[in-house]
């Protein structure tokens, strides 16, 4: 029915709207007093130390995995010398950035969204708000802060864990020394290679932690409110990252021309 | 009626409704200083939604409340934080931060709120916890809290600030009679310098610490009274609440 879709579309634009104002909030209340730095530092503990683990085993399997597969291609042609240049290039210019990403999204985002509905569901939420204490200060914006600050630190882990398990899977099957791999992997790479694309992932964290939030803070639902924010929380920020991910390194082939590879 | 500022709380004309379901219906009573009234009803007749609307966690469509003198519904920012400041609430399920140690949930609004050094809020902290019998537990995480240890310690972090005006929503539900007999206690002890409004269903517990009763029915304030008046009321579900003990 037309009427129906109609409504459809408004609640969405609705939504979106709400998540504007929300991501506008968000900037504007982190660089207001109070700081909150030290819940800034429990959540950059909790999103950032819990998730290496996570980060390190994912980029060690990585960068073993793409070895092996481009170096069947590569010595077909001649070309496995190449192999530490295109490790290392892949790494730090996509995969380390964008995994990085999405594996936090994954996991910090939905328990993001899913604290913060369950603070909702049990009133801790209007707990906070009946002590005259800013709710969204203490509990919005040091998530998204310290998912803005962890993205980047976790992205240079997973690129160095990559380029680690790169080495020893090429050492195990060509005897390559560690001093001739880094000579050949960092040949062709420059600090525009590294720096633009790991700054890229604080938009991710930002993405990341603004949607979390605004799916958990936002919920009424109870239970079922603590679920559909640890769903929406994940789907939304991945499909958002990679979304912005066209548009960052666009931006950072026009702003660093030599990066294009 | 109106702000009435010789009156803690006055409720003018209120009426709450959320999405097409109208819970309160042109609700008026008013608490003096240091009055205890329990407000009692049905389930789902609005009784929780009142004590939000007091304390501005949402606000009415239509009506006043005045708090001592100000009508928090129109309230924002720094002048409904100064309003809220006067007020304490303790919710149905406590509603601790889970995420913060006991005594970091009680030295939260201290060391938000007030200037007091980190001595000061230990001080003070130390002294609710012994008023509420929870001095050895002020390091435990709210998950290691049995259900009457939350409410005592949500009482506390209510307590805290020293309000005017403390608004407890259920303080019985879920607790046996005699942790629920040990909180009604702890009520009669702020009785005699706080303005208190409880709701309640549990009219045993009500009678020994209310003043008076505000009896809601679907949504409309049925009776007021002393619990005396009220068994000889005319309204059959007002009577039925009243002395249901």
């Amino acid at each position: 029915m037309p009427k129906k879709k109609a409504t459809g579309l408004t609640k969405r634009l609705e939504a979106i709207g709400k998540a504007a104002l929300f991501a506008l909030r968000v900037i504007k209340d982190a660089f207001r007093a109070p700081f909150e730095l030290s819940y800034v530092w429990l959540e950059l503990t909790d999103q950032g130390w819990l998730s290496l683990p996570l980060i390190v085993s994912s980029g060690l399997a990585l960068g073993l995995v793409m070895t092996l597969h481009t170096r069947t291609e590569l010595i077909k042609f001649g070309a496995g010398a190449w192999i530490p240049e295109i490790q290392c290039l892949s790494f730090f210019v996509e995969i380390g950035p964008l995994v990085a990403a999405l594996l936090v999204a994954g996991r910090v985002g939905a328990g993001m969204g899913a604290s913060l509905a369950e603070m909702r569901a049990t009133e801790q939420v209007d707990a906070i708000e009946a002590l005259s204490i800013d709710s969204f200060k203490l509990l919005v914006v040091p998530r998204v802060v310290a998912c803005f600050l962890a993205l980047p630190l976790l992205t240079t882990f997973m690129d160095f864990c990559g380029v680690t398990s790169g080495f020893l899977s090429e050492h195990f099957l060509s005897h390559i020394s560690l001093q001739l791999y880094l000579a050949r992997a960092f040949r062709g790479v420059e600090w525009s290679n590294f720096v633009p694309p790991t700054l890229k992932t604080a938009v991710f964290g930002f993405i990341i932690g603004t949607v979390s939030c605004f799916f958990g803070y936002t919920t009424n639902e109870g239970a079922e409110g603590v679920r559909k924010a640890a769903t929406n929380s994940v789907v939304v920020s991945s499909l958002l990252i990679i979304m912005a991910d066209v548009i960052l390194v666009k931006i950072i082939f026009i702003l660093f021309p030599g990066t294009a590879l | 009626m109106t702000n009435g500022k010789d009156m803690a709380v006055v409720l003018d004309h209120v009426s709450k409704t959320f999405g097409e379901k109208q819970v309160l219906r042109d609700i008026t009573f008013s608490v003096a200083r240091r009055e205890t009234i329990c407000v009692l009803g049905r389930s789902g007749t609005g009784k929780s939604v009142t004590l939000k609307l007091i304390i501005a966690l949402t606000k009415p469509e239509m009506g006043h409340i005045w708090i001592d003198g100000d009508d928090i519904t129109r309230l924002e920012g720094q002048a409904l934080s100064r309003v809220r400041r006067k007020m304490g609430f303790l919710f149905q399920n406590a509603a601790l931060f889970d995420f913060l140690t006991l005594y970091d949930n009680l030295a939260l609004p201290l060391r938000r709120l007030t200037h007091k050094s980190e001595q000061e809020i230990e001080e003070i902290i130390d002294r609710v916890l012994r008023q509420v019998g929870l001095s050895g537990d002020k390091e435990k995480l709210p998950l290691e809290l049995s259900g009457g240890m939350k409410k005592r310690a949500g009482l506390a972090r209510a307590l805290v600030l020293e309000p005017e005006i403390l608004l407890v929503d259920e303080p019985s539900s879920g607790l046996d009679r005699i942790t629920a007999s040990e909180i009604d206690e702890l009520l009669l002890k702020q009785k005699e310098h706080t303005t208190m409004i409880v709701v309640s269903h549990d009219v045993h517990g009500a009678r020994r610490i209310a003043d008076r009763f505000a009896v809601l029915d679907q949504g409309r304030l049925a009776g007021l009274g002393t619990p005396q008046d009220l068994e000889h009321h005319e309204n059959e579900t007002v009577r039925k609440l009243v002395m249901e003990g």
